[in-house]
């Protein structure tokens, strides 16, 4: 083997490096998976205000006007409503998950029209929702 | 990897999912369809109380229908929040004394306000 030169060192450093996560577009399969993720560590945070809710409700009419005017202020009603898109999404991808456990849905071409129904299906469940709470109160 | 003499059976008896079985895998798809079910009502209701005050809900939680169909929900989803909390530490958490700390305080916490909550819902529909 010959011995490097100066040369064959700066030939070396031009060399392109393995691209990383910030360099290529994530593929979809890993959005999807990370999103089913990171929107389950969300609505752990979700069942927290859930509890403090019934504890308000349970410990009387000032807590639960307290939280009440909280939920219903402009900031509240923002995290009902993202709480409402990361739970739509959870439950749509869950149901991809389940689906995929019977062996269907696996196969490459399955993949671009599971995941646009999985989010088309959490787009239009979470405005159902909305629109309904606005016809309702 | 080093040469090793035992079989494969006996190097998987004891194991992560050799040990459980599916047990973790099915709970998580039993307590996910639980949830399904339970939460086409819960966001029913959610919706028709939206804007209610105290007093409205207060006779809400009075029906016993009501209570119970929260509570299981309740006892569901903190189940299945465990299940999945659980993993994302299994996968993240590498540090063995950090990861057993982490696990005891995932179930402690998760039992502790699934508790919380039931009990509230208990004082609020013994309310009315």
């Amino acid at each position: 083997m010959a011995s490097r030169t100066p040369e064959d060192a700066i030939v070396q450093a031009k060399r392109p490096l393995s691209p990383h996560l910030q360099i290529y577009r994530w593929p979809l399969s890993m959005m999807m998976s990370i999103m089913h993720r990171a929107t389950g560590i969300a609505l752990s945070v979700g069942l927290l205000l859930m509890v403090w809710w019934l504890v308000a409700l349970a410990s009387g009419p000032d807590a639960f006007d307290r939280i009440h005017s909280l939920a219903g202020s402009w900031f509240g009603l923002l995290v009902l409503f993202g709480l409402t898109i990361v739970w739509a999404f959870h439950l749509m991808s869950g149901i991809r998950h389940m689906v995929w456990d019977t062996g269907r849905g696996l196969n490459i071409h399955q993949l671009r029209p599971g995941a646009m129904l999985v989010l088309g299906g959490a787009a239009a469940l979470t405005i159902l929702v909305w629109i309904a709470v606005l016809i309702a109160r | 990897m080093a040469t090793s003499f035992r079989t494969p059976l006996a190097r998987a008896r004891g194991l992560g999912s050799a040990k459980e079985g599916v047990h973790h895998w099915k709970l998580q798809r039993i307590t996910a369809i639980s949830e399904l079910i339970l939460e086409l009502w819960l966001v029913f209701q959610l919706i028709r109380m939206a804007g209610s005050g105290y007093s409205e809900w207060l006779s809400w939680f009075g029906s016993p229908l009501n209570a119970s169909l929260l509570a299981l929900w309740i006892i569901s989803v903190f189940y299945h929040t465990k299940l999945g909390l659980q993993v994302v530490i299994e996968d993240y958490v590498h540090r063995p004394a950090t990861k057993i700390a982490a696990h005891v305080a995932l179930n402690l916490v998760a039992v502790a306000l699934a508790v919380t909550a039931l009990v509230s819902i208990i004082t609020i529909s013994l309310r009315v």
